[in-house]
């Protein structure tokens, strides 16, 4: 399968360093904002960049969202295998950092935002991506910060893996063989 | 990502499920827990699907459960009860369905008086098909729960030495268990008097005893039936206090135990027949953990089925 690499070695890891950077220039202190990775994929980037924030003693609750019971796809594909919800701690009010690796047709992003309501009301939720795949979107989703964006195709296919599961970070974009 | 497909289009008995079936149910139903821990106890999963609860037999737990399930996953559902039905009337089994489907049903959850109903209608109608017990046959979703409510309590049902107590002859939660507690891997041990006790039962991979005692301290774990009245016929027993001598689970009895054992009950309980209170609502008493679990597990099989694509 052919597949080329997005970043360059180093530039993921400056990368981050700028998404966690434009966090604290919206954020200031982030006195009420938390950070919630999506399942299954986008925990690991929300991870890396609450680390990140905590390495300069900024600490904010970090949860991990699982968005499973709220797509709307499972009458076209066979349902995907729901992963933990883990937030223990109250959304209200909260400005909610939605965290997911790659940014397609916004369909995730719709239902997590739905099944982020059943957590109560929160006070602003923005969304971060580290691959947006513009031009691609099924719905009006954007994201407000993005790691790297690119045009590809349909039959492209964007994959992203990380160090603490895959033994490498690799962020590569291969044509789907069919 | 992992695919949750299950191998069954319907669910008719454990008998049927694969091992990893059971898996990907509790593994489901695990989440489903959490969802129903959250303050909006709801998600919109199966918000374009309705759902017939087709009740012949009384029941509580059962239908509570299946209904609460199918209104938690946002699914429309109708009632439906025999006895205040035109089943009165005379109107059969295949037409009652029929004619409730032409109205547009995607799941039918049925309870039924005869052995293979669910199977029946199954190859007849084309609707997904549960069943929520048939006769003395086969009670999957009750299987599925208490499995499920000890692989929470003990991590894993390998090697666990589980005892079925009671009327086995008699019920559908003893055999459904049968078949989930062996696939699973757990030891299964049968208890009761001889009368309610089916011959060659061991031919399902179970050991059989007529001791309370010598079962009780073999045992991690008791699932504790009612006697059903209803389906006796015969005179298996003596009298109710007769049996409660031999094989009701006390205090008493429990005291000569060694070892701390685990209670579940189906329900609904005979306070002072087969279980008495305080063991009942004691600290070793799972059941009203099975309750809660009951739920997500049918939400999870609701799910599962229904979100398969056709």
């Amino acid at each position: 399968m052919p597949s080329r690499e997005l970043f360059l070695p180093q530039q993921l890891s400056y990368t981050l360093l700028r998404l966690a950077e434009q966090l604290k220039e919206k954020h200031e202190n982030f006195a009420s904002s938390c950070i919630i990775g999506i399942q299954p994929r986008g925990i690991y980037l929300a991870r890396r960049i609450h680390r990140l924030l905590l390495d300069e003693n900024i600490t904010l609750p970090y949860g991990e969202l699982d968005v499973t019971f709220h797509r709307d796809d499972y009458k076209i594909r066979s349902p995907l295998l729901p992963n933990a919800t883990k937030i223990d701690f109250l959304i209200t009010d909260k400005r909610v950092i939605l965290v997911d690796d790659v940014l397609y047709t916004g369909r995730t992003v719709r239902a997590a935002l739905d099944a982020i309501l059943s957590f109560g009301r929160p006070a602003l939720v923005e969304l971060l991506v580290l691959v947006d795949r513009k031009r691609k979107r099924d719905l009006p989703i954007m994201a407000n910060y993005v790691g790297i964006e690119i045009d590809s195709l349909d039959s492209e296919r964007v994959t992203v893996e990380w160090q603490e599961i895959h033994g490498k970070d690799s962020v590569r974009i291969e044509t789907r063989s069919f | 990502m992992a695919r949750s497909q299950l191998s069954v289009k319907h669910l008719l008995g454990i008998k049927e499920l694969q091992v990893s079936d059971i898996e990907i149910i509790f593994q489901t139903a695990a989440q489903f827990k959490t969802v129903l821990e959250r303050s909006i106890k709801k998600v919109p999963s199966l918000k374009e699907i309705t759902v017939v609860n087709l009740f012949f037999e009384s029941s509580t737990r059962t239908r509570v459960s299946f209904e609460l399930a199918a209104k938690r996953l946002s699914a429309e559902l109708i009632n439906f009860s025999a006895s205040t039905s035109s089943v009165k009337k005379g109107e059969t089994l295949l037409d009652t369905v029929q004619n409730i489907l032409a109205m547009k049903v995607d799941v039918v959850v049925i309870r039924h008086p005869s052995p293979g109903a669910p199977h029946f209608l199954s190859t007849r109608i084309p609707a997904i098909i549960i069943n929520a017990g048939d006769g003395a046959h086969e009670h999957p979703t009750q299987a599925l729960l208490d499995c499920f409510t000890l692989q929470q309590k003990f991590g894993t049902l390998k090697g666990l030495k589980v005892a079925i107590i009671g009327d086995i002859l008699h019920s559908r939660v003893a055999l459904s268990n049968i078949w989930a507690l062996t696939k699973l891997g757990a030891q299964v041990r049968l208890c009761g008097p001889s009368t309610l006790l089916p011959p060659y039962i061991e031919s399902l991979g179970v050991t059989t005893s007529y001791e309370l005692m010598d079962t009780l301290q073999w045992c991690d774990v008791a699932n504790v039936l009612r006697i059903q009245h209803e389906r006796q016929k015969g005179n298996y027993l003596p009298s109710l206090r007769e049996y409660h001598q031999y094989f009701g689970i006390t205090p008493e009895v429990l005291e000569k135990v060694r070892h701390p054992i685990t209670i579940l009950h189906p329900g609904p309980i005979n306070r002072g027949v087969e279980i008495s209170s305080e063991v009942a609502d004691g600290p070793h008493s799972l059941i009203l953990d099975q309750v809660l679990n009951g739920v997500a597990i049918r939400m999870a099989v609701l799910y599962l089925l229904a979100a398969n694509p056709s």
